[in-house]
Formats: structure tokens, sequence, C-alpha cells
């Protein structure tokens, strides 16, 4: 593609780069260029490989053979971390990396402190990072302790940290998720200011302003494939939009129960004005027994806050959640369960399964208490047979009910939790995340049994980062923005199901009318 | 692809899978040993350095005696580090509960009364540590550390500092009685009955029950658990009272060996060693992995091991220093052989 300063070498260029996973090709042949005194901003959807790509760059992960980066021209191999910041690479991650307990002269200086025979010179380090937070107009000195500034502050130390490791491309992870509108402009100037000093800054965001603000060139990646670059003329939110989505749905989703049930099924929960104080800010709709509705949003919008409002994995502040016409107050998790509501967590290893445990005590767990004998005493048989025919039902390959869960791969550890849950015979059942890790055939597994549960009248809430598949197994849509519920595409809503229509309500532009 | 071949491959399919349950079969029997070989090599170390003295049917009882105790506090134990956490107050409990036991046998008439009295006592503790746990949410070492100073306290104003005694204690049967199995050969101690009673009911709340399901969820991930629907805090709750009755059960069998109790000096850093047990064990401190059986084998190494050194006539010095290097040891030989075997 043609551009305006393709006369003078990129400070930093990648090529060919392609990352692959067991399984999974996460990237392949991308590409990607910076200039000095540029900010380039990196966009796609969650799962597009952006972060797969800034972590080869960070020396984190290592690229396939084939693949170059060259720095002002030259060929350099990010064999590791260290590697890269002495190439005066830096990034700046959503989770900021800094030590709170430490003062921010401390924290600039991890690593690199100044000790005389390893006793650490504090003055001389305080000295030191003086200069660079003068220059960043930092509204704190360098002996105070990380932990009591703002998330701004101390992105902004994070920032001070990478100006005196002589940084000459700043990478920046979505740096906005979690600032105000006043600390977001403050950054903006900031992020202005570096620009005209001569730094390369690879600015990753979802949002539409932010780019049309800052971006002099966009580079987009899609599926881990390298789309296009446009130019600061070039951008349009449609012709990004159009660059981010285009992908065609194959017949990979079976659609057999009846996509009416979304409209004239019977409301089995009604959420009314659930919110929790800080990511929830109000939330209503209803869900039809029979149905498929699908959350979507960018990562950060609420839906995993709101699903475990609904579910009392977090307590919520206010709202209502009504379970077939009763208002139902839960406090726990069990009661919700006890309800006939089950959550499928989107982080099943942290948040679902039991590692060590055999797949057996897994598909069990939620009815041990159901199906044991008098005094909580076990019913093994019980147990055996349902594993058993939970094992067959949902083809989940395993040598055994006794392996531990552990041991099994990303699709069948997400078909045990599965299993688990349609063991209670939930009447809501919410999925978070629910192909997350697993590979393309357990995917259309997972879309053959959510259609199944459907079909057999269970209500089922889909919570899902990847848009073809949200599009593709739900009958409508509720899209989050900021907490709330920002609109619906499907059913009565009069907005057809498209790509460019969830995009428009996640990113904010807003839907045409119809 | 032709019938037969489908034939053939389902057949290779099914020997597969009987294979890999053999295996796991294998690898479930192994870890429940664990330590099984080291205690074997042991006794037989003991008896061939001794001259044939340590396995003999007297020695052995005398063997099973001395593990009794730790083992019913070990078997508490278990069920609180398998959900994580630690009980440092056990060897304090005991002390107080015996404490308690000995006073209330003094009652004329109600002497058996000292039993349900001391059972309770070390329940009552063990629930002031649940508590603690469950719904205050403090780390269970230090409410467990608070607990071993402060209950030690409490054994010791129990008897205003002095040891009290019974001659007549009517439960005495239990420290010193002895079940004949073999006339003239084999009988066992009453101690080292309620400890394998112990560790069988233990057994069954561990495998058979929905507690014990829950307490090795809990263990094994409590994020999981609370979003699986498992009272977390109940869980806890009744891990440190099982606990604490255990402690009570121990200071029953102690006021019962001894006709006394005193606050000061009984179960004294009895906690070191029930811990030492569990973790020869092979219990995971981070909870969630372990089983009741290799608690008992770790008991038994601790007690083969100080009755053989005794044997041996090692001073009291050398018996703690080669105490402490074999724990050590067992546990790293052990962290080799199971990374040997790790998951695939």
């Amino acid at each position: 593609m043609a551009h305006p300063r393709s006369d003078t070498a990129p400070t930093l260029e990648m090529r060919s780069i392609s990352k692959t996973f067991p399984g999974v090709k996460a990237l392949s042949n991308v590409q990607l260029q910076a200039w000095s005194g540029e900010v380039l901003a990196l966009m796609g959807e969650n799962g597009a490989g952006k972060s797969t790509l800034m972590k080869i760059l960070s020396g984190a992960y290592t690229a396939d053979p084939g693949g170059e980066i060259l720095i002002d021209g030259q060929v350099v191999t990010m064999g590791d971390p260290i590697a890269a910041k002495k190439q005066g690479i830096a990034i700046i991650y959503q989770e900021l990396s800094l030590a709170p307990n430490l003062t921010v002269a401390e924290n600039i200086y991890l690593g690199i402190e100044i000790a005389n025979r390893g006793v650490v010179n504090r003055p001389a380090m305080a000295d030191g990072c003086r200069g660079v937070l003068e220059r960043l107009g930092a509204p704190f000195g360098p002996n105070t302790i990380v932990g009591t500034l703002s998330i701004a502050e101390q992105q902004l130390v994070e920032i001070a940290r990478a100006l005196h490791a002589n940084a000459k491309i700043l990478v920046m992870d979505e740096p906005t998720t979690a600032l105000s509108s006043r600390e977001t402009e403050k950054l903006f100037a900031l992020v202005k200011q570096l620009r005209a000093e001569g730094i390369a800054i690879i600015y990753i965001s979802h949002r539409m302003a932010e780019i049309y603000e800052l971006s002099d060139r966009v580079s987009v990646l899609r599926d881990g494939t390298y789309v296009g670059t446009l130019i600061r003329e070039q951008i349009t939110a449609d012709a990004l939009v159009r660059m981010m989505v285009g992908r065609e749905l194959k017949g990979f989703y079976r659609h057999e129960h009846d996509p009416s049930k979304a409209v004239r099924g019977e409301v089995i929960l009604e959420v009314r004005d659930i919110a929790d104080g800080r990511m929830v800010k109000g939330c209503s709709f209803k869900l039809h027994a029979g149905e498929v509705l699908g959350l979507a949003g960018l990562v950060g919008s609420g839906r995993t806050e709101l699903a475990r409002l609904i579910y009392a994995a977090d307590p919520k502040i206010a709202g209502e959640v009504i379970l077939e016409r009763a208002p139902r107050n839960f406090e726990t998790p069990k009661d919700a369960i006890d309800s006939g509501v089950a959550y499928l967590t989107e982080d099943r290893k942290a948040q679902g399964l039991f590692l060590d445990m055999t797949v057996k005590e897994n598909v069990n767990l939620g009815v041990i208490d159901r199906d044991a004998y008098r005094f909580g005493v076990l019913n093994l048989a019980e147990a055996t047979r349902r594993a058993g025919k939970a094992i067959e039902a949902l083809a989940i390959r395993v040598a055994s009910p006794m392996v531990e869960v552990g041991s099994l791969s990303g699709g069948n550890q997400q078909k045990v939790l599965l299993s688990r849950w349609l063991e209670t015979k939930p009447r809501v059942l919410i999925l978070d995340e629910p192909t997350r890790g697993v590979d393309v055939g357990a995917k259309q597994e997972i879309y053959r049994i959510i259609d199944d549960l459907a079909k057999s009248g269970v209500a089922i809430l889909v919570i899902s980062s990847e848009m073809p598949e949200v599009m593709g197994i739900a009958d409508r849509i509720l899209v989050m923005r900021e907490g709330q519920i920002e609109g619906e595409v499907g059913g009565t809503s009069g907005h057809a199901i498209t790509q460019e229509n969830i995009m428009a309500l996640a990113s904010g532009v807003g839907l045409q009318a119809a | 692809m032709s019938e037969l071949s489908a034939d053939a491959k389902q057949k290779f399919i099914s020997a597969d899978r009987a294979a890999a349950s053999r295996k796991i079969a294998m690898k479930g029997m192994m870890q429940a040993l664990g330590m099984l070989p080291i205690l074997v090599i042991l006794t037989i170390g003991f008896h061939l350095m001794t001259d044939g003295r340590f396995f003999t049917g007297q020695n052995i009882s005398i063997v099973a005696q001395q593990a009794a105790i730790n083992t019913v506090l070990a078997a508490g134990m278990t069920f609180v580090i398998l959900t994580g956490g630690i009980d440092l107050s056990v060897g304090s409990i005991l002390a107080a509960s015996a404490m308690v036991g000995v006073i209330a046998s003094l009652i004329p008439g109600w002497g058996l009364l000292g039993i349900p009295a001391a059972l309770l006592t070390g329940l009552f503790f063990g629930l002031i540590n649940g508590s603690l746990v469950a719904f205050l949410q403090l780390p269970p070492f230090i409410v467990t550390l608070g607990g071993l100073t402060a209950i030690r306290g409490v054994a010791r104003l129990i008897g205003e500092d002095q040891t009290v005694f019974n001659p007549d204690l009517s439960f005495a049967f239990i420290g010193n009685g002895s079940l004949t199995l073999i006339p003239g050969v084999l009988s066992i101690p009453v101690l080292a009955v309620i400890a394998i009673l112990v560790i069988l009911v233990s057994w069954f709340v561990l495998r058979r029950t929905i507690l014990g399901t829950h307490i090795y969820a809990v263990g094994g991930n409590p994020a999981a658990a609370r979003l699986s629907g498992i009272k977390v805090w109940r869980v806890l709750l009744v891990v440190y009272a099982i606990s604490g009755l255990l402690a009570g059960l121990g200071g029953v069998m102690s006021a019962a060996r001894l006709y006394a109790a005193n606050g000061l000096q009984l179960g004294q850093s009895y906690e070191l060693d029930a811990i030492a047990a569990v973790i020869l064990g092979g219990t995971s401190f981070i909870g969630g992995i372990g089983s009741i059986w290799g608690t008992l084998i770790g008991a038994l190494i601790i007690a083969v091991l100080t009755n053989g050194l005794i044997l041996l006539g090692v001073s009291d010095i050398w018996q703690f220093i080669i105490k402490g290097l074999v724990i050590i040891g067992a546990v790293t030989l052990d962290r080799f052989r199971t990374q040997g075997g790790a998951r695939t």
C-alpha cells in the first residue's frame, strides 16, 4: 500500500509474522510498519491476533520461523523481553505491571537499581527520574508509593518507566479502558506530545472516537491475518468495520430450534434495572423459553459482570431478577442453581473445573446433594450412571470417568463443565464464552448442544466475543456498551443481525435507521 | 474403510481404553500408597539394626499405642489441610480438653462424663477457629497461631496451672486396655483401635459423603466451588470443628493414658507431628489433593522412627535431628517420584 512516508525506512517493521499454538494458527503472515513520530492504531475484533502480535514484539512469544522484525532497517531477534527492551520497545498493557508497594522511583528503576555494593541509593534514583516525571507533567514526586496513585497516574508511571529506558517504540494496549473522560483527554495530550518528540506509538483500541482523534494510520487484523492499512484521510467508521468483520458464515451453525420463541415464547427470566455500582449500570431484558439470546459487546463492556449479577455470584446494588413472574432475590449461586438457573463461566480453569478431581466428580458436583442418600452419603451408582451418560451424550473423549479433568483437552474440559450444568436440569442457562479455547470440531458440537437445549425449551443466554458465533447461534442479540444495553438486533427490534449493526452498537457509533 | 477393519479399530480402541483405565487405577494406588515403601524400609531397617527387637508383638503394640494420638490429630489435620488451611492449635486444644475431661471425671458417680466434656471442649474451640476462618475470612495460619497460644493459656487457667489427677479414672481402659486377638501372641491397644476407627470414619466422610466431595472441591478451587453452589463457609466451619473435635478425642486418650492432665506440658508441639504426618502422607499443602491413608502411613512413619531410634539408644538430641531430616528427605523423594509420573 502506498504510504506518504515510504521514502524513509520505518522505525519498526514486522514482516511475515506467523505464530502457531498447538492446534491453532493465531497469526498468519502478518505485517506491520511504524514510523517515528506517528501514532499507528491497531484494530481488530477480540481474538484477531493483536495481543499475540504485540507479545511477539515484546519478546514474550517467539514467532514461527520465517518472520522478521526490523528496527531502523536492521533485522533483530527478540529472544526475550529483555532483548526487546534493549531495542527500545516498551509495552503498556491494560493490566499495569507495577509493584504497588514500592515508590515511583523504585518502580522506574526496577531491575536497574542504582546501588553501591548492593545497597540501593534512593536519593540518586529519585533524582534520576525527576527529569522524566517533569517532562510528562506528572503531579506526583518520585518518592510517592505507587499504590496510592490513581490508575491514570499509575499509567503515567509506566510511561515514565518506558521513556526512562529510552523507548523508541511505545505500544499502548487499550489505555483508556479504566480512565475517566478528563483523564482520557490528558492521556491524549500526552500521546500527542510523545509523537511530537519522535516516538513511534502503536495504539490498540476499539473506540472509534480515539482512532479519529489520535491516529495517523490504522492497521487492521482479522482472524490472525493482516487485512490492510488506512491512512488518516481514508479512515471512516464504515471502512474500518467492514475491514474488521468481512467474513462469510459457513454451514457451521445448526439452527433447528424454533426462532419464533424469541418473540412468542413464555418469558422465563426477566431482569430489571440491575446494577452493581461498578461495571453494570442498570440493565433490563427478558429471556424467553426456547430461545437463544446473544449478549454481544466489547471486552470490558460488562457482559460477564451482568451474568454474574443474575446468578448472584456478585452482589447487586439495585434491580430485580424475576423468574417465572416471581421476583427472586438470590443470595448465593446455590439459590440460583436451586431455582433452575445455571451459569457456565468464561474461565473454566480458574472458576469452573476442579482440575485435580475426576470427570465423574466434576460432572456430578452440582447434583450430588439431590442424588445422595440420608446423612449426605453419596449415591455412587447414580454418579457413575450420570457420568457415563454425559460422556456419551456430549461425546466427551476420555478413557474413563475416573480420569482427572486437568488432563483433558480444552474442548473436552468445556463439555465436562457444560454437562455439570446440564445435570442440574436448568430452565435458564447462561453460557459465558462457551467455546473459548476450544477447537473447531468441539465448537460445532457445542453449538449443536445449545441448539438441542433450546429445542427442548431451555432459555439460553450466550455471551460471546466472537461475532460469527453469536450471530450464528442466537435468535436475537443484545449489545452492551459501557455497562448498559446499548441496543438489540434481530427479534422485533427491526434491525437485522449484521456484524455492522452489532459493531456500530458496541462501539457507540449508533444504528442507522432500519 | 471396510467393515472388518472398522471392527478391528473398535477393538483396538477398547483395548486402549482398558489399558488407560488400568494405568489410572495404578496411579491411584501409587498415590494412596505413596510413602508405604519408606515405612516398610524403616521397619525392616530397624528390625535388622536392633537384632530383631523391633518387629515383635509387644513392640508393635507399643508403636501402635504411640502412633494412636498423633494419628487422631493428623486425621483432623487432613480435613483442614485438604481445604488449603492449617490448624496449629490442636496441641493446645488437646491439653484444654484433657484438663476438662479429668476435672469432669472427678464428679462422684459421673466419671464417664469426662469423655463428652472433653469432646465438647475440643468441638467448641474448633468451632471458634472455624468461625473466624469462615465468617471473618481471616487466614487460618493466623487464627490457629493465636489459638495455639490463647488455648494453651486457657488450659493452664482451667487447672489453676496445676496438674490434675484422677487415680480412679473411670475411662482409663481407653488409655491402657487392650483387645486380645490371639491370646498370648497378639493384642491390640484400645488407643490403636480408636485411631483405626477414626481413620475409617474419616475415609468414609471424605470419599463417600457430600461433605467430603465439597472439602476436596473447596481445597482444589474455592472460586469454582462457590460458583458450583457449594457453601464454602460451611465447609470451612465444619473442617475446623472436626479438627477440634478430634483434638478433644486426643485429649481423652492422653488423659486416659496418664490418669492426669497438665495444662502446661500436655500436647506441646503435637501440632507439628500431626502436620508432619499429613505432609508425609502426600497431602498437598495448597489443598484439594491427598488421602487419609497417606496420613495413616505418615503417622506410622513418625511413630516407627521415634520407637526405632529409642530402641537403638540414640540420644534425644539426635532423635530430633534425624526425624527432621527424614521428613524433609521423604518429601523430597516423593517430589521426584510424582514429577516422574506427572500429568499427561
